[in-house]
């Protein structure tokens, strides 16, 4: 298998992580579940360092953020397939 | 290699297994360090640990130091020990604690004698102990008399996926086996404290944590929080390095117990396990150099420390041996870094691989190797204080 761009921990995640440097707006990524070894590509809208993240799908203010298949916390910006995902749109729930 | 499942340790009087030879020179207190340090410099093959507080301490805050002092010099590591204090009965109350283990302990209170005169005395002993402890010989001991801590620091998203799940995955192999293991980071588990609570090993023991962590949010976070605490947890590390809240943090934190096996006791800080073998969830701070000393304090040899975007700690008594999933990091700062597990972002290394490859370096460094904060003289000996002293 080529060397993914991204991974995702489980199939309900709607964020990944970025894995490797130098990864630039307009890019296909190649993504990997790493629960089941299952591929898919997305194409990204940002320059995204390595190992923040980017949606899996759109998302919209005041959805819930799941990665490990559990709730990391609210969307307050929406956000769109492939956009980057960190403090400026996502928030903690419990402080 | 792989593991044959022994290695060549220190056994000490009272039956534990030590990896390190260390003669410790221990100040009660803060203003005994000055002594502790010119009796190190005087004497090859000692080491001072110098710390902040010891003074006008009362309760529980008191509690945890005599704990904290007598566990360090308690540790199997610690071949013999040279207790120094201003006055003699807090002194006395350490040195009679590390004694009880069997181990060679001296200890000198300055009052009425001055600096000088007991950095001659205690000197004189020190240099006895090196000559004691110097020729002690390694002998053969079983993987399962380890006792491995474990704590990660600077994290990110990386650490969640390689270094933590390469931790769970030698508590999954060597907790059965017999070690003691111990994790911790109270505030950490925030977000995630459901799903740990759900991993001890019976309810009671999940609804102790649960109260452990709950006290930490109303007696700490709640009185001390300004606006709330996004601007320490997740640390500006953290989040350079993609962790957005603390929920994030504390699901990749707890990849650090693994899939199978199960904590049977909560821990009071610096609190030595005394239900047998087994992983243990100690009451820490989330803070490295803090939570890495109070694990030495309860006993644990060697301590295993996931970082994503390069912690540096280490420990005067605990080699702390650093793994790292993170490529940038093993580019940039490969110095700190002793287990680079890195394959597993790029899928070349499997979980089971990367917990190998930590069991091997356990091993080895069990065996005398220095680990990369050891060599870079990295001795953070941080103490954990409750409340301002009287």
């Amino acid at each position: 298998m080529s060397i993914p761009h991204l991974l995702v921990h489980n199939r309900l995640d709607n964020v990944g992580v970025v894995v490797v440097e130098g990864v630039e707006a307009g890019m296909e990524l190649l993504a990997v579940v790493t629960e089941d070894d299952s591929d898919f590509t997305i194409t990204t809208c940002h320059d995204v360092p390595i190992g923040h993240k980017i949606a899996l799908t759109d998302l919209a203010d005041g959805d819930t953020a799941i990665k490990y298949g559990v709730d990391i916390g609210r969307v307050v910006a929406d956000t769109g397939k492939g956009e980057h995902v960190h403090t400026h749109n996502l928030k903690t729930k419990r402080w | 290699m792989t593991t044959n499942g022994t290695f060549y340790g220190y056994r000490r009087e009272n039956g534990r297994v030590g990896i390190r030879n260390h003669v410790a020179i221990l100040p009660v207190d803060d203003i005994s360090n000055a002594a502790c340090e010119a009796v190190a410099n005087n004497i090859h093959g000692t080491m001072a640990l110098p710390h902040a507080y010891g003074r006008l301490q009362f309760g529980e805050d008191l509690d945890l130091h005599f704990r904290t002092m007598i566990g360090t010099g308690s540790n199997p590591n610690v071949a013999a020990c040279v207790v120094i204090g201003i006055e003699p009965d807090w002194t006395r109350v350490i040195a009679d604690g590390i004694a009880a283990t069997g181990k060679p302990t001296a200890s000198f209170s300055i009052e009425r004698h001055g600096d000088i005169n007991i950095i001659a005395a205690a000197s004189r002993q020190a240099k006895e102990f090196v000559h004691m402890t110097s020729g002690l010989q390694r002998e053969p001991c079983n993987v399962s008399e380890l006792w491995i801590a474990a704590k990660c620091g600077e994290s990110d998203t990386t650490t969640g996926l390689a270094s933590c799940p390469a931790v769970g995955n030698m508590y999954d192999t060597w907790v059965p086996e017999g070690i003691y293991g111990c994790f911790g980071e109270t505030t950490e588990i925030t977000g995630a404290e459901h799903i740990c609570a759900a991993r001890a090993a019976t309810p009671e023991i999940g609804e102790k944590f649960l109260r452990t962590w709950q006290a930490y949010q109303d007696e700490v976070v709640e009185p001390y929080k300004t606006s709330d605490l996004s601007d320490s947890q997740p640390t500006k590390g953290n989040i350079a390095g993609g962790l957005t809240t603390i929920e994030e943090k504390a699901l990749g934190n707890l990849e650090k117990i693994g899939k199978k096996v199960s904590y049977i006791d909560v821990l009071e800080p610096a609190e030595a396990p005394t239900s047998g073998p087994g992983l243990y969830f100690m009451d820490t701070s989330s803070a490295a150099a803090e939570c890495n000393t109070i694990q030495a304090a309860a006993g644990y040899v060697v301590h295993c420390f996931p970082t994503g975007q390069g912690n540096i700690c280490g420990n005067p008594i605990m080699p702390v041996i650093k793994v790292t999933g993170n490529p940038r990091t093993v580019r940039t700062m490969g110095e700190h870094i002793d287990v680079d597990v890195s394959g597993v972002v790029r899928r070349e290394m499997t979980i089971p691989q990367a917990g190998q490859a930590l069991m091997d370096m356990i091993i080895q460094t069990a065996n005398g190797r220095l680990t990369a904060a050891e060599a870079l003289g990295h001795n953070e000996f941080i103490m954990t204080k409750l409340y301002r002293s009287a």
